[in-house]
């Protein structure tokens, strides 16, 4: 086995119990790593009763995997994973920093962390030393705080234990803030100061479980690959191509904030109200002020297309901050009617600090603008909030309300599909119409209406096994650079897609260097990718407890969607049903489902998912 | 004396993206394989966004030479560069505690110390910073090079210049034990 580890870390934290599996070659040439292997992973030991198994509870399992390509791909991630608290199947949540190369440098290729720690703890690996550790002294802490604990605190370790060893480099870190320990649903895992798995919702499932942080070091290198020449060279010329892109390299997503609305017209606003603006005061030059470095990335990364923002005057002095990408100018800034540089960075690190998710919380908190504008939600429902429009003050009360899950805040916590649904029960009023959500997740940044977002397609979100995931949005067809079937690809061999800059045919050939196993794309998009979207749909359709989709039904576009964009040069524009409709039964029969959306039998087993089959059948999708 | 042939690696900690790219082209060169902490470049990061390659600074009379009890590291006539002899080293880390930045540290398997060997005139870490056009990491000839980029300065202490001038006081209290 080459590129792997070969060892994965099985911990139950109720026990305390530390596990070293390993998984056959089989195994891991059909689901790869990270979200493939997960899906997998989740079915076998929860697909009987996916049902039933809360995702907040002890019987969920958390799992953080590497994947072949993580470390040697000029790019490195990694993917977090479980039964997620949003959508209540599976999502594959890619985070960017060190700690997929620390962790395989430390011979391991991902945790699998089931059960629940008695007491607020954290996992550190280095090399094959495992320990769980206690985390009482930064329960509570917000993410600056917590990462310059466990930072120095893990040096200090590392050197005693080393002590001719000269000076010890830091280790990786995973962690999560308060609104992850306090189990909402809309919080992130964290890594640095601002780098986050978002969707999914798993920084919630981390609090569930008591555990803070999980900190990696290896002193080793990189497993064996199978032909380190090509692999050498590949890696050189893959950043000569990513070298290319000055745009993307000056700028990442930081002019999105301006561009989305401006030119796309697709950026959130006052909750989706709008998805058109063009506030030069919010474009990217207004936003480069602040950065300190311009170009700045994680391991290996030839992109570098984050920057690093800092604020040293003003109401805001000492603010540091990734600079907001554009998911968060959008969900930080537009959505809650802000449109000042400085006030959206500051925002953002509030959003940062606590461990909520720049899209999830930012949506939720914009869902709750738009209610009280219509005054559905009233001031005494807000503990006194004038939650007005930019009133950041406002926001920021509301931003505590949720992380402390007070009040109000406790419902919003849910995330804006279950907020709706309760805050409409308790109202008496249907609020289906405000909430632009896709399975129990906020949609990303990336309205469809105008036809010129990258994500244009109708069916992007309706039939994505990641609901409102704009990085894993389906696309008819299926096949090819682009959709579902390629994110797959992505999160499973585990690297940035955001530095890759080639297409699939160099990522399979690369992927051969590594491991020594040949990857035609035929494979890749009729049978695994396939596979994997199988077992995905499959989990996302048994879902439960407190939430199901409806096949079909369920497949479909927000209401809000539907409306007409009112303003800006794409005013007017809406979807076509008959078009939508369209496109969805081509999509379900090009990847093996049923007229409602069902995986039919015949693809099941063609798949060898015989289990997924019985399974779908006994919950009754069989007509 | 500076000799003709004689190069130095000038560092710009404000541009390094933190990408270490560095380690691994280091790693890759020496090892032949990716390993971080194998490279004779480490990229310490103390503080998110104060990111600092760390490499032999090539002192005009290294104490590191000097310390070495066993006569393992001399100064190439060629490039200027710290060669180490893997015969002789005996790890036992004289060298680091020598070093006014602490700069050598031991490979991981244990048995020698590394010290950028300047790849013997063409150092890959540069090549690669400059390749993606970052230039953390340049290549000047030897009498060029300012002399403050180049005192030998320990990880903490170049994290505390770089972070005053990024951070600012207050700010860098607050994000850092130092």
């Amino acid at each position: 086995m080459r590129g792997y580890a070969g060892k994965y870390l099985d911990i139950d934290l109720s026990s305390r119990e530390i596990k070293e599996r390993s998984f056959p070659d089989r195994l891991l040439r059909d689901y790869v790593g990270g979200r493939g292997l997960a899906t997998r992973i989740l079915w076998n030991r929860l697909g009987k009763r996916w049902e039933e198994v809360d995702p907040l509870g002890p019987e969920n399992i958390l799992l953080m995997l590497t994947g072949p390509l993580t470390g040697y791909f000029p790019g490195t991630k990694i993917c977090v994973s479980g039964k997620s608290p949003q959508c209540n199947g599976v999502v594959g949540s890619t985070i960017a920093g060190e700690f997929g190369a620390d962790l395989k440098c430390a011979g391991c290729d991902g945790l699998i962390i089931s059960g629940r720690a008695e007491k607020p703890c954290y996992i550190m690996v280095l090399d094959d030393q495992v320990e769980i550790k206690d985390a009482s002294p930064i329960w509570g802490r917000q993410a600056r705080e917590t990462f310059r604990y466990l930072n120095k605190r893990s040096i200090d370790e590392i050197k005693a234990k080393r002590p001719t060893y000269g000076e010890v480099k830091d280790p990786s870190i995973l962690y999560i803030g308060p609104a992850g320990e306090n189990a909402t649903r809309v919080a992130v895992v964290l890594a640095k100061y601002s780098h986050a798995a978002g969707y999914g919702g798993y920084g919630g499932v981390m609090g569930s479980k008591n555990l803070k942080a999980v900190v990696a070091k290896g002193f080793g290198p990189l497993p064996e690959v199978d032909d380190p020449e090509s692999m050498a060279a590949m890696h050189k010329s893959m950043s000569a191509k990513a070298y290319e892109r000055e745009q993307w390299r000056r700028w990442g997503t930081g002019g999105g904030g301006y561009y989305f609305g401006a030119g796309s017209s697709s950026e959130p606003i006052r909750n989706w109200q709008e998805e058109w603006h063009d506030n030069e005061a919010y474009s990217g030059d207004e936003f480069d002020k602040f950065w300190v470095k311009k170009y700045w990335g994680d391991f290996g990364c030839p992109v570098t297309c984050l920057k690093l923002a800092v604020l040293r005057s003003g109401k805001y002095d000492g603010t540091i901050c990734d600079n907001p990408d554009y998911e968060l100018q959008a969900f930080e800034g537009t959505n809650l009617g802000i449109f000042d540089p400085e006030t959206n960075i500051h925002f953002a690190q509030l959003i940062n600090e606590a461990g909520l998710c720049g899209i999830q919380g930012g949506a939720v908190l914009g869902l709750a603008g738009e209610l009280y504008q219509r005054g559905i939600l009233t001031s005494d429902d807000l503990q006194g909030i004038d939650l007005r429009w930019g009133n950041v003050e406002a926001f920021e009360r509301l931003l505590r309300l949720v992380v402390k899950r007070e009040a109000i805040g406790d419902v919003l916590a849910q995330g804006v599909y279950r907020a709706a649904r309760e805050i409409g029960r308790r109202k008496g009023v249907d609020l289906t119409n405000y909430v632009v959500q896709e399975k129990g997740m906020a949609i990303g940044g990336h309205g469809i209406r105008s036809g010129k977002d990258y994500i244009s397609n109708p069916i992007g979100f309706a039939c994505s096994t990641q609901g409102g995931d704009h990085g894993s949005a389906a696309r008819f067809p299926p096949v090819g650079d682009f959709g579902e079937l390629s994110a797959i690809l992505h999160d499973s061999a585990v690297y940035c897609a955001f530095a890759k800059s080639v297409d699939n045919d160099e990522i399979f050939q690369f992927y051969t260097a590594i491991t020594g196993w040949e990857q035609t794309s035929e494979e890749w998009y009729n049978k695994k990718a396939l596979r994997i979207l199988q077992l995905q749909r499959a989990m996302l359709l048994l879902g439960g407890p407190d939430v199901n989709w409806k096949p079909k039904i369920d497949d479909d576009n927000p209401p809000r969607f539907w409306e007409p964009l009112p303003s800006g040069p794409y005013a007017g524009k809406t979807l076509n049903r008959v078009s939508f409709e369209r496109t969805r039964a081509r999509y379900y029969r090009a990847v093996g489902w049923d007229k409602n959306g069902v995986p039919t039998p015949e693809t099941l087993t063609s798949l060898g998912l015989h289990s997924v089959d019985s399974k779908l059948k006994e919950a009754g999708f069989r007509k | 004396m500076t000799q003709s042939g004689q190069v130095r690696i000038k560092r710009d900690y404000l541009l390094c993206s933190g990408c270490r790219r560095c380690e691994i082209a280091c790693s890759l060169f020496h090892d032949k394989r990716i390993w971080p902490e194998a490279s004779r470049v480490r990229v310490f990061m103390f503080i998110p966004g104060v990111e600092i390659p760390h490499l032999c600074f090539q002192c005009d009379n290294p104490k590191c030479v000097e310390a070495c009890p066993e006569g393992a590291l001399s100064v190439d006539g060629q490039t200027g560069a710290i060669i180490v002899d893997n015969g002789l080293c005996t790890a036992c880390g004289s060298c680091i505690d020598a070093c006014p930045g602490h700069v050598p540290h031991l490979h991981p398997d244990g048995s020698r110390i590394v010290i950028c060997d300047l790849c013997g005139g063409d150092p890959e870490c540069v090549k690669v910073c400059t390749d993606g056009k970052w230039d953390a990491l340049t290549l000047l000839q030897h009498d060029e090079v300012h002399p403050k980029e180049q005192q030998p300065e320990t990880p903490q202490e170049l994290t505390h210049r770089t972070g005053m001038l990024i951070l600012g006081e207050r700010t860098l209290k607050e994000v850092w034990d130092e």
